[in-house]
């Protein structure tokens, strides 16, 4: 048995869904009968074919921001229509910045609960009951929504395929957005985008990452020079990030990006719980790190103990001189 | 300014950590201790009073079993005074029951700011400081990577996707730090002795007009299983010598990447 309704917030990003919005249309396809979705933004109706071809029937523009942050605007839209009409069965929220405040809010709103950090759901006709993992990915622990109310679901990236699973042809509708008062008080005064080239982290098929057993930032190179000559994308641990060696973006982990690569080579990394979160889903794991007692070592599928500086110099020679 | 900086207490995160098998809960025996996360809140609070020339930094906590050593590293960090919200019915709380806590004992309280950390150790959903602004009508600025208080406003850089958004916001405000927003201090030999003279109130949840709105038993949400997720396949690891970047390069031509 399928479930009624579910909607999705959905995200945008140099003017096409993000990956993870797709994903989680996909997903919501396949559990419910009628797929809606939220979106913010200027002119984002331009998306409704987009949408369409992966199974939403609606599309609620919510309009421009005018400088607003996304979450009060999102949660009070939802709410809006939900209150007088019957809620859908689930909302699904991308476990990105914006995802997560816009759930935040909207679950306080409602009174009713949000489950986060969701890599998986399974229908079990009244419901879904969510996989998050603990312990690192260790351990799977299975939640469940008991009451009333719409179930609220944070979904973190690469949980589902972004599959189109049905289409639909997608109609507009303006999203009310009520007078927020102070909620709505922080504004966006100026963005600011860090360069990076290469393919992006969370998509490319080798993803090369440094940690703090590279000793020194300007090690940070040899990474992105191994990373380049396997038509990879460079990434890094959180002990680094915070360091200032590299940016936030470069972050692969818990609060990072989400990866799975066809390789992922972890270079002075200890792996950590929330590391692994990240990148415990790669298909081939090669792990060099100094410690043999290293958690790294235990989800690798090749790893070399010893010292980092001197092996990835002599790994991207014997690479260029094949 | 006053501060009112939100600190989870957390089992040791480097020791074993296991769940309940009867509740399916973390299992927080033992001393609890101020998760690392909630340290950068804490000496973003203390700085941000520092340069406003005064002001109190005051610690909210919520813990089911009294336990107070979190929040005595928070005042020997240097902050003035702790509120617990502790209550054996508060046990099991989802992140909605635990902001309807925060959010009335933040209340009690007069605060021109309210500092989380984007998300807990432990529990990691990184939604409760949110769910604690919009219970308290409050405007919030999460994933923060820098924050000032320019001209009465709060001044935030704020993580995004593609780099980052300066972000300014009217007070009273909640803001949610990353960890690397500041470098937390350690407690000094003097700031330990203070500590323990410093005022905790304690609060149950009837103080906070709450009963039967709150904990365990008032959440909407249920573990239904646990189990072990499917274990890697042991891989091979050898120790650094001539041979190992050849081999290493072997199996990436394996891997058919090279
Ligand atoms: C709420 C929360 C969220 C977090 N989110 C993330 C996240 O998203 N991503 C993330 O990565 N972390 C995250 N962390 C941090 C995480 O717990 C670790 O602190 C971090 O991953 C450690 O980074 P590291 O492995 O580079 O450093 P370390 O743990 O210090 O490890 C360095 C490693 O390098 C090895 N080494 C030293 N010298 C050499 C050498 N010469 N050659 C080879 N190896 C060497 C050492 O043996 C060691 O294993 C989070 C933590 C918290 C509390
Ligand atoms: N029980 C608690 N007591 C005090 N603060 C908390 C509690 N739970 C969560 N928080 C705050 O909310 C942040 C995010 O927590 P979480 O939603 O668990 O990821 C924490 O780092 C704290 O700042």
């Amino acid at each position: 048995m399928s479930l009624g309704k579910i909607w999705v917030l959905a995200e945008f990003a140099e003017a096409k869904p993000t990956t993870t919005t797709l994903e989680l249309i996909s997903a919501a396809s396949t559990f419910a009968d009628t797929v809606e979705a939220f979106a913010w933004g200027e002119g984002v109706a331009q998306y409704q074919d987009a949408l369409g071809a992966f199974g939403v029937s609606k599309l609620y523009d919510i309009g421009s921001l005018a400088g607003s942050l996304p979450g009060p605007k999102v949660a009070a839209a939802m709410a809006g229509e939900i209150s007088g009409n019957t809620p859908p069965d689930a909302i699904f929220f991308a476990a990105s910045y914006d995802g997560r405040d816009a759930a935040a809010r909207l679950s306080a709103r409602l009174s009713v609960g949000v489950i986060t950090n969701v890599v998986n759901l399974v229908s079990d006709g009244s419901g879904l009951s969510a996989e998050h993992a603990i312990f690192g990915g260790e351990v799977i622990v299975t939640s469940k929504f008991e009451g009333s109310g719409p179930q609220i679901f944070v979904i973190r990236a690469k949980s589902f395929a972004p599959e189109a699973t049905r289409s639909a042809s997608c109609e507009v509708a303006s999203a009310k957005v009520s007078d927020l008062g102070p909620t709505d008080g922080a504004k966006v005064t100026a963005s600011h985008a860090e360069e990076r080239s290469g393919p992006k982290l969370d998509e490319a098929p080798v993803v090369v990452s440094g940690g703090r057993g590279l000793g020194q930032p300007d090690k940070y190179q040899l990474v992105e020079e191994l990373a380049t000559l396997l038509n990879g994308a460079p990434g890094a641990s959180r002990a680094i990030v915070d360091a200032g060696w590299v940016p936030y973006s470069y972050q692969v982990g818990q609060t990072g990006k989400t990866v799975k690569p066809n390789l992922y080579i972890a270079v002075g990394i200890s792996g950590a719980t929330q590391h692994m979160v990240g990148m415990k889903g790669s298909k081939n794991i090669v792990a060099i790190n100094k410690d043999k007692e290293a958690p790294i070592f235990q989800v690798c599928d090749f790893g070399i103990v010893g010292d980092a500086s001197k092996i990835v110099p002599k790994l991207i020679e014997a690479i260029k001189t094949r | 300014m006053n501060i009112c900086v939100c600190v989870k207490q957390i089992p040791d995160p480097t020791a074993t950590q296991s769940l309940d098998p009867s509740t399916n809960n973390l299992v927080r025996a033992g001393k609890l201790v101020l998760d690392d996360s909630d340290t950068f809140g804490v000496e973003m609070a203390l700085q941000l009073v520092d340069s406003a020339g005064g002001g109190e930094v005051t610690l909210v906590s919520m813990a089911p079993n009294g336990e107070v050593s979190g929040i005595r590293t928070g005042l020997a960090m240097g902050a003035s005074k702790g509120i617990l919200i502790s209550d054996p019915e508060l046990a099991g709380s989802d992140a909605l029951s635990t902001a309807k806590v925060l959010a009335a004992a933040i209340k009690t309280t007069e605060f021109d700011l309210v500092i989380a950390a984007t998300e807990s150790t432990d529990g990691y959903t990184g939604t409760t400081p949110v769910q604690v602004a919009e219970l308290l009508g409050l405007p919030s600025v999460s994933f923060a990577k820098k924050v000032e208080i320019v001209d009465g406003k709060l001044k935030v850089e704020r993580q995004t996707e593609a780099g980052f958004d300066e972000v300014i916001s009217p007070l009273p405000a909640l803001v949610t730090v990353t960890a690397g927003v500041v470098e937390p201090r350690y407690p000094s030999f003097k700031g330990i002795m203070s500590a323990k003279s410093k005022p905790v109130a304690t609060l149950t949840v009837a103080d906070l007009g709450l009963s039967g709105q709150v904990g365990g038993a008032n959440s909407g949400q249920r573990v239904v299983a646990v189990r072990k997720a499917e274990a890697r396949q042991a891989g091979t690891i050898i120790e650094d010598n001539d041979d190992a970047v050849g081999q290493l390069v072997g199996y990436l031509e394996q891997l058919k990447v090279i």
